[in-house]
């Protein structure tokens, strides 16, 4: 029994000596690292690469421009394959790993929740390009987005199908496993029905796993809808609105952000004509913000970008800004910096970090035409 | 639309699903007719014709508006034959040599090559979706002229028509041809099989051949499906599951058994997830349905029961 | 009873001591290593009490696990506070401590009655059947949890209080080696043994086998209970995707490679096969010159598989067991060799 407990403890104090003494990745002085933690692979492969893009645009050009306090800004990138058990490993990674003085990700709402905290108890900032769930920032002192949240998406997407479309019948079709879609249908709900709107079918789906969506869309049908609200990720709009024109459901589709990718846009060009969405920026904007943005991604990656890459390139771009104004890589300073932030001119609008660490930004809505997005409208705060 | 019209939509939604499941199935009895030995990995080979197919697809740069019965015929035999001969080869490697071993080893190993065909390909082909071309049209009515209360698509009909065709002719096969004979009899007995000289080996390089042959191009008829574009190698996890139970339900080892459990099995889930509101367990349908039956008729529907010898 | 007492006591304080002196020098990111190789010794040694000396081929014991973290997660999630105003009279580690053994409890009670409901019925299956029966319940608990909102469903669990720290797990560890190791060697293993080897025959010996098997089932679960309590208060966040048949697997080729039916061979097994991801990141980095994206441990654990099936079935320490007099006979084995040539 003694052997027994010795071998045990033995192996378990020499794992801890080996390990202890294993190095880790450190930075070269001349360096701030910059850690981010994105979907690079799997059902939400296009928003983690697309943020990815954009952060890289922003690097680059701040490098380019003599970096910040002298320093250059060096990404260190972790996957979590679109799976939220992966996400504690990545972001830990990133902050005892790689040493990140600050963590920009994740896109999707779920994710961000588990990162959240993770970089809360660690005290180091986390700033979130495109996560639009309330709950992400709620009640954090280190966490931050520079996009708005599902509250106002919500209520303006109700009052887009109840005015603009004048439905009086509406049916949600949501991801069960998604806190993103959850929380953007009950916002959406929620005003509809204050509008006097009847939400006559809610149905549910596995995001990212389900394929077969016809028994609910069979249901959803026999219900009559106005208009049926898909507030999910791209990859399954596409299908499941193929399987809605399918079973005969006619009427416009409505979506989120989470629609913005041009996979959806162009693999179910067809069955998603006419329908609406709402998004963070429209490329075709005025602003000399968005025309130089969109040029110089142009140049580095040969097409056109999307409102992820915009809100990716205004992350980086505010948390530069931020090290900026801190003085320093003090982690505690830059949080501060952080919320200091006021109308920062980004891509996507002018920036400026509410007393909840979210900014407060105008929506657009656009309307698929062709294949392509077009601007509807503008909705603001 | 009237209850009966709801009702039976979701019936036509389960029978094309339960045609692709009959399909896959028919490979996993098959292959535990003769060697008693559930291949794990026969989904995972369903997943390869898909992707095969999509390579096909690409290369011949098949669309809605260059479909032919000759590109479309290649676009079913490559993977067919292809999945065909690496059925055979997986046996060959990976199975052949475990065959007097314990059946423990035999499953560990199955699940082994299953994995290894699931995240190989994720590292061969990308873990993210990809996209068979539109090749049917996607605003549906069937040829056959259309009440405006069902919706069949023309995919549908293709299901249909094409996994009857495969179910003649593994039926033909099967219950017509000598190498069919040779299938039986090893199924019945291995051991006497062999000694009356029927090359056992050969035999069941035959069946996995068959079986996979059979799940490339289920495979390749949901692909086409326009509502089901998207593949990904992960991809024939559920449906493999799904058809093995269906296979047991119908009784393991007997192909008439897997195509009747096969249909029922799609049927049942989209009843459940339709009318019956609980799409969440959707795929509890096939966990529960394979426990009810193990425990209350292991044989399966069209089994019959064996008696152990001590 | 009497001697071993002083050596635990001894025990428990070097570990005590390890934890407050050693490791916070440790790379934090090496200290989650560690933990994971901790919960995944337990649940290899419970699993393998089910699948290496029973014989009972077991895919669903991530399902286990999945019951055991979100019972003990469950209760801290809603009820953290009210339970720390209890005992607000204790010193707040004293007080975590306690908090956390009742819920390692509980989750450890709830996985070993879902052991009940899984192994009874199972009992008359053999083999392959056993194995996809098993795996049926894996999956069934995993949609189940997925349909239950209140535990946050398909979305998962986030907020679950940080209350695993090195010196529970550690102790936990010790303690399911220890209890299985001494449950394998009593009778009770012996008659396992002979029910893998064959049932019939341990029936007509009169061994109860319906009894053992289930008694197995249930331990082994009981064990994977708690390393989900464990798992889940040290991760703060759980999801039912992280109970999968992957992961299953996963515990299955730690079985298989350590070796059926010795505890060592799992315990080795285990934090080899934790560690290894660690090691991985240079052939990540060959792979994509190879344009090959992706984790490499995913292709080389179930390689790892269909190797040991084709080359040494038993798992690399089959049943024997690591003790000191092993290692010396090879060393003098050894020595003779070399002395003779």
């Amino acid at each position: 029994m003694q052997r027994h407990v010795c071998w045990i403890i033995g192996l378990v104090g020499l794992s801890s000596l080996g390990l202890g003494c294993a190095r880790t990745d450190g930075p070269a002085g001349s360096e701030i690292v910059i850690g981010e933690f994105g979907s690079l692979s799997g059902s939400e492969a296009t928003f983690g690469v697309s943020t990815k893009e954009g952060i890289d645009l922003a690097a680059s050009e701040i490098n380019a421009a003599g970096g910040v306090l002298g320093k250059r800004i060096v990404v260190k990138v972790e996957n979590d394959e679109s799976l939220e058990d992966r996400v504690a490993a990545a972001v830990q990674k990133l902050i005892n790993y790689h040493n990140a003085v600050v963590v920009i990700g994740e896109v999707a709402s779920g994710r961000s929740m588990v990162g959240g905290p993770i970089c809360e108890n660690a005290g180091v900032p986390m700033v979130t390009p495109s996560s639009t769930n309330p709950k992400v920032t709620e009640r954090k002192k280190w966490v931050f987005r520079v996009c708005w949240t599902d509250d106002f998406q919500g209520e303006a997407m109700a009052r887009f199908a109840y005015e603009t479309l004048g439905a009086r019948k509406s049916a949600v079709f949501t991801a069960i496993n998604q806190a993103y879609s959850q929380g953007l249908a009950e916002y959406y709900e929620k005003t509809f029905k204050d509008l006097g709107g009847n939400v006559v079918a809610t149905e549910s789906y596995q995001g990212g796993k389900d394929r077969d969506f016809k028994a609910q869309l069979t249901n959803i049908k026999s219900m009559a809808p106005d208009v049926l609200f898909i507030p999910g990720y791209y990859t399954d709009v596409g299908a499941i609105a193929t399987q809605a024109r399918q079973v005969g459901i006619s009427v416009p589709l409505l979506g989120g952000d989470g629609w913005e990718a041009d996979e959806l846009f162009t693999q179910a060009k067809d069955v998603i004509e006419g329908s609406y969405y709402s998004t963070h920026y429209s490329s075709d904007e005025e602003r000399p913000e968005v025309s130089n943005f969109v040029t110089a991604y142009k140049a580095k990656f040969s097409k056109t970008p999307d409102a992820m890459s915009a809100l990716g390139y205004d992350a980086m771009k505010v948390v530069a800004d931020a090290i900026r104004r801190a003085g320093s890589v003090d982690q505690e300073a830059i949080r501060a910096a952080l919320e200091g932030t006021k109308e920062f001119p980004g891509v996507t609008g002018s920036i400026t970090i509410d007393e909840n660490h979210n900014a407060r930004k105008p929506l657009v809505v656009q309307q698929l035409k062709g294949g392509k997005p077009t601007f509807v409208k503008s909705v603001q705060m | 639309m009237s209850h009966l019209d709801f009702f039976f939509q979701h019936l036509v939604n389960g029978i094309s699903w339960g045609a692709i499941y009959a399909l896959i199935a028919v490979g996993y009895t098959m292959v535990y007719g003769v060697l008693r030995f559930i291949n794990f990995a026969h989904g995972d080979v369903y997943m390869l014709g898909a992707f095969i197919g999509l390579f096909v697809a690409r290369a011949t740069g098949l669309s809605a508006s260059t479909r032919s019965p000759a590109l479309l015929l290649l676009l079913f035999l490559v993977p067919m034959v292809t999945c065909a001969v690496m059925g055979a080869i997986i046996e060959r490697l990976a199975y052949r040599p475990l065959r007097n071993a314990s059946r423990l080893s035999s499953l560990i190993t199955a699940i082994g090559v299953s994995l290894f065909l699931e995240y190989g390909g994720q590292m061969k082909f990308g873990a993210n979706p990809q996209y068979y071309p539109i090749v049917f049209d996607v605003s549906s009515a069937a040829a056959t002229g259309q009440t405006t209360r069902l919706h069949i698509t023309d995919q549908q009909v293709l299901v249909l028509v094409v996994s009857l065709f495969l179910m003649v002719l593994l039926n033909y096969i099967i219950f017509r041809t000598k190498v069919g004979k040779a299938v039986r009899a090893v199924s019945q007995d291995f051991e006497a099989a062999s000694l009356v000289g029927i090359p056992t080996d050969f035999v069941i390089s035959c069946t996995f051949a068959l079986g996979s042959a059979m799940a490339a191009a289920a495979a390749v008829l949901v692909s086409l499906s326009p509502d089901y574009r998207v593949i990904d190698p992960l991809m024939g996890i559920m449906p493999g599951i799904k058809a093995f139970v269906a296979a047991v339900v119908g009784g393991i080892g007997n192909v008439t058994g897997a195509v009747v459990g096969g249909l029922l099995m799609g049927i049942a889930e989209n009843l459940v997830a339709g009318p019956l509101g609980l799409s969440g367990y959707r795929d509890a349908v096939a966990f529960a349905a394979l426990i009810l039956i193990l425990l209350f008729k292991p044989d399966g529907l069209f089994g019959k029961g064996k008696v152990e010898k001590v | 009873m009497k001697s071993l007492l002083l050596p635990t006591l001894i025990a428990a304080g070097g570990i005590y001591l390890i934890e407050r002196f050693c490791l916070p020098s440790v790379n934090p990111y090496y200290v989650t290593v560690m933990y994971a190789a901790g919960f995944n010794i337990i649940m290899a040694v419970s699993l393998n009490v089910i699948n290496g000396f029973t014989g009972h081929f077991s895919l669903g014991h991530a399902g286990f696990m999945a019951v055991g973290a979100y019972a003990s997660a469950g209760i801290t999630c809603k009820h953290i506070e009210a339970l720390r105003g209890a005992l607000i009279f204790c010193p707040e580690p004293v007080a975590n401590s306690l908090i956390l053994l009742s819920v390692l409890l509980v989750g450890g009670v709830c996985a070993a009655m879902a052991g009940l409901i899984v192994g009874l019925p199972t009992l008359r299956l053999k083999g392959d059947y056993l194995a996809i029966a098993t795996l049926g319940f894996g999956e069934i608990i995993r949609i189940i949890i997925n349909n239950i909102g209140s535990l946050g469903g398909g979305r998962g669990l986030p907020n679950i209080p940080p209350l695993t720290n090195f010196f529970w797990t550690f102790l936990c560890v010790v303690v399911t080696i220890l209890t299985l190791r001494n449950y394998t060697r009593s009778s009770h293993g012996k008659a396992l043994l002979a029910i893998r080897e064959d049932e019939l025959a341990a029936e007509m010996v009169g061994i109860n086998t319906t009894r053992y098997k289930v008694v197995a089932f249930v331990m082994g679960a009981f064990f994977a209970g708690i390393a989900g309590g464990l798992f889940a208060h040290y991760n703060n966040f759980i999801s039912p995707n992280g109970f999968d048949f992957i992961q299953s697997v996963i515990f299955v080729v730690m079985v298989v490679l350590g070796g059926m039916g010795s505890i060592t061979g799992s315990v080795l097994a285990a934090v080899f096969l934790t560690a290894l991801p660690q090691f991985l990141s240079p052939l990540t980095r060959l792979m994509e010159t190879w344009h090959l994206a992706g984790d490499p441990k995913n292709v080389i654990y179930p390689l790892l598989l269909i190797v040991m099936m084709l080359t040494r079935p038993k798992g690399l320490l089959a049943d024997k067991e690591l003790s000191w007099a092993g290692v010396q006979s090879v060393f003098l084995r050894l020595r003779r060799g070399h002395a003779a040539s």
